[in-house]
């Protein structure tokens, strides 16, 4: 029951961790239509950023708040040289050029940082386990991570729905000539969300940092999920990237931790560990594909685009 | 047609022939790095004719297609590991494993379009990767060496280098004719026409569905085939065949040579592998350039080698 709970609890981090980067790939595919490949190399450059600033400044705190800036200043660098070009053009196009801008991070993190990866320690205060209820113990670390990634989440849900800004975004996804036209600076508009999804992506990254090694290629496996995290609730909805992502990193974690033992007791032991790895990796495709054959929009399609 | 000679049916007509003619120049200088390097560009530009088929042609834009690659290869990798060399069965099995996996992928993908499309069809190419890599028996993460390549009858001996060299050659010239002769079709302008308008086609009264998933399926056995060539050349299969990021490399293949014309591809296949030769030699840091470039095809050259060479002719 125990390690029933935490499982869950590390399906819930990792499904709001995917949910940071799900929100940045939506919120970017639903205001200006664009395919973004590499904004798993911002993940990953959150995360060699914080990595780096920590072990200068000495402070975790202050290498994350660098990091978190330094990724957002990448973005929109990248947003105003490259992303411009794109916009209105075709999906293919997205796909290739952003892959190309994957193979130009992946190299100048090699050229800069070396092939060999990095590690973010973690300070003492969040190094240790809590009691969350009695007789459980839980990580700080991804305690943290969960209540950060809510916040942001409530965040994101307010900046969008509740302040001018964000009347400005949905206004812009469902018809930018139109916000154009009323005056609004629409090449600011969209270097900022550019921005902010850059900073989501980054600061999932930097989270996950102190989990895992900070490594050339992590984006890569990561954005995949997140894609179908986008894809199954339905591409430029938040919320539906907010179910999705949830419901993603529930069940790949207890997939990963309980699939094994439910195949044992209908296959033979040999045949159910040989088994097990394959079909549990493969549990969140089989979600995904039975999502668009029900529903080829995903869940929460953001209507007609 | 008075310009029937033009700088694009002249280049089409070079490098036909010089592919014909490479081992002639390789058994004078003694370069076989460049047979190897040639067999290989050949092999996946194979792949990349048959991606054209349905991205350029079709307008079915698939990041999923190496999954093809390692059908096709597993089919041989796996059944060599069993001891079945034979390739009058090892090659009837890649194709129609291609053929099946093409067949369930592109049912189910094909309902979806736009960028749900793009994202399916990757999903399933990924889940395929991560079947393969926890397959123990066969390798799963590291792969799987072949020890002998398919065994054909006495005179066709595929560890003969020229000899598998032109066997390729001729398999890329047929599936090159094959998809001319289909694009050239009632088939395939039914595939094309509803590349530009779907609604329209099905309003006329033509089943698109049905149509798409054959051209997806004929795509796929096309490239299951170059998945056991390319089994055959390396020796050698590993999930790494099928990541998304080779999926990505054909993709780039077809954009680079020109979407929509059948030669294309090979002229994509031969530019960026060769780019990733020479740069590879240049710099270990390779990469750093290729990306930018891509980027400047993609912004400023649209139609790829093949639209740079038809411009030659209008100039």
């Amino acid at each position: 029951m125990t390690l029933f709970i935490e499982q869950c609890l590390n399906g819930l981090q990792f499904g709001l961790l995917l949910f940071m980067l799900a929100a940045g790939l939506t919120l970017v595919f639903g205001i200006m239509d664009l395919v973004n490949l590499a904004h798993g190399s911002l993940y990953m450059i959150g995360a060699y950023f914080a990595a780096t600033f920590s072990a200068w400044t000495g402070s975790f705190l202050l290498g994350v708040a660098m990091a978190l800036a330094g990724t957002l200043v990448v973005g929109m660098a990248m947003e105003v040289i490259v992303m411009r070009r794109l916009y209105g053009r075709d999906h293919l196009d997205h796909v290739l050029a952003t892959f190309g801008l994957i193979l130009f991070f992946d190299e100048t993190v090699r050229l800069i940082w070396g092939p060999a990866g990095l590690s973010l320690p973690l300070p003492s205060w969040l190094n240790a386990p809590v009691q969350i209820l009695p007789g459980i113990y839980y990580s700080a670390y991804k305690l943290s991570i969960i209540i950060v990634s809510l916040a942001v989440a409530v965040g994101l849900y307010l900046l969008v729905m509740r302040t001018r800004i964000g009347m400005l975004i949905r206004a812009g996804a469902s018809n930018r000539e139109m916000v154009g036209a009323l005056g609004v600076n629409i090449k600011l508009l969209y270097t900022l969300v550019f921005g902010l999804g850059a900073a989501l992506a980054g600061l999932a990254g930097l989270m996950q940092a102190p989990i895992l090694t900070v490594q050339i290629g992590m984006g890569e496996i990561i954005i995949i999920l997140a894609f179908v995290i986008t894809v199954i609730g339905g591409i430029g909805s938040i919320r539906g990237a907010f179910v999705a992502a949830i419901f993603v990193g529930v069940i790949d974690t207890l997939g990963r931790a309980f699939f094994p033992d439910l195949l044992r007791m209908v296959l033979s032991p040999a045949a159910a560990s040989t088994a097990a790895p394959a079909l549990s990796s493969m549990l969140i495709y089989l979600l995904m594909a039975i999502v668009l054959v029900l529903k080829p929009e995903g869940l929460f399609s953001a209507g007609n685009k | 047609m008075s310009d029937w000679l033009s700088a694009r049916t002249l280049a089409v007509i070079v490098l036909l022939a010089a592919l014909v003619l490479l081992p002639v120049y390789v058994e004078f200088t003694g370069n076989r790095f460049l047979l190897t390097l040639f067999t290989r560009i050949i092999i996946l530009a194979l792949a990349a004719v048959s991606l054209n088929l349905i991205l350029g042609f079709g307008g079915m834009m698939s990041f999923g297609h190496a999954v093809y690659l390692g059908i096709g290869g597993y089919s041989v990798g796996m059944l060599a590991h069993e001891g079945i060399y034979s390739g009058f069965v090892q090659w009837p099995v890649a194709l129609a494993m291609s053929a099946l996996f093409a067949l369930v992928i592109g049912a189910l993908s094909l309902r979806t379009r736009g960028v749900y499309f793009i994202m399916i069809t990757l999903a399933f190419a990924q889940m395929a990767y991560y079947v393969v890599a926890g397959l123990a028996r066969y390798g799963g993460d590291d792969g799987l060496t072949i020890y002998k390549r398919s065994q054909f009858f006495e005179p066709i001996n595929l560890s003969n280098k020229t000899q598998f060299y032109y066997i390729c050659l001729a398999l890329l010239y047929a599936s090159i004719y094959l998809v001319w002769r289909i694009v050239n079709s009632r088939f395939g302008m039914v595939i094309q026409g509803s590349r530009s308008n779907e609604t329209r086609m099905r309003a006329i009264g033509f089943p698109t569905f049905r149509y798409k998933l054959t051209c997806f399926v004929i795509a796929g056995i096309l490239c299951g085939l170059s998945g056991a060539l390319l089994a055959n050349h390396t020796d050698f299969v590993s999930p790494a065949m099928m990541y998304w990021t080779r999926s990505g490399d054909l993709i780039i293949m077809v954009v680079l040579g020109g979407m929509g014309s059948v030669i294309g591809p090979v002229f994509g296949a031969i530019m960026l592998l060769v780019l990733e030769e020479t740069l590879s030699g240049i710099t270990e840091y390779w990469q750093i350039i290729l990306g930018p470039l891509l980027l400047l095809v993609v912004l400023f050259a649209r139609g790829g080698i093949d639209g740079l060479l038809g411009k030659v002719r209008h100039a």
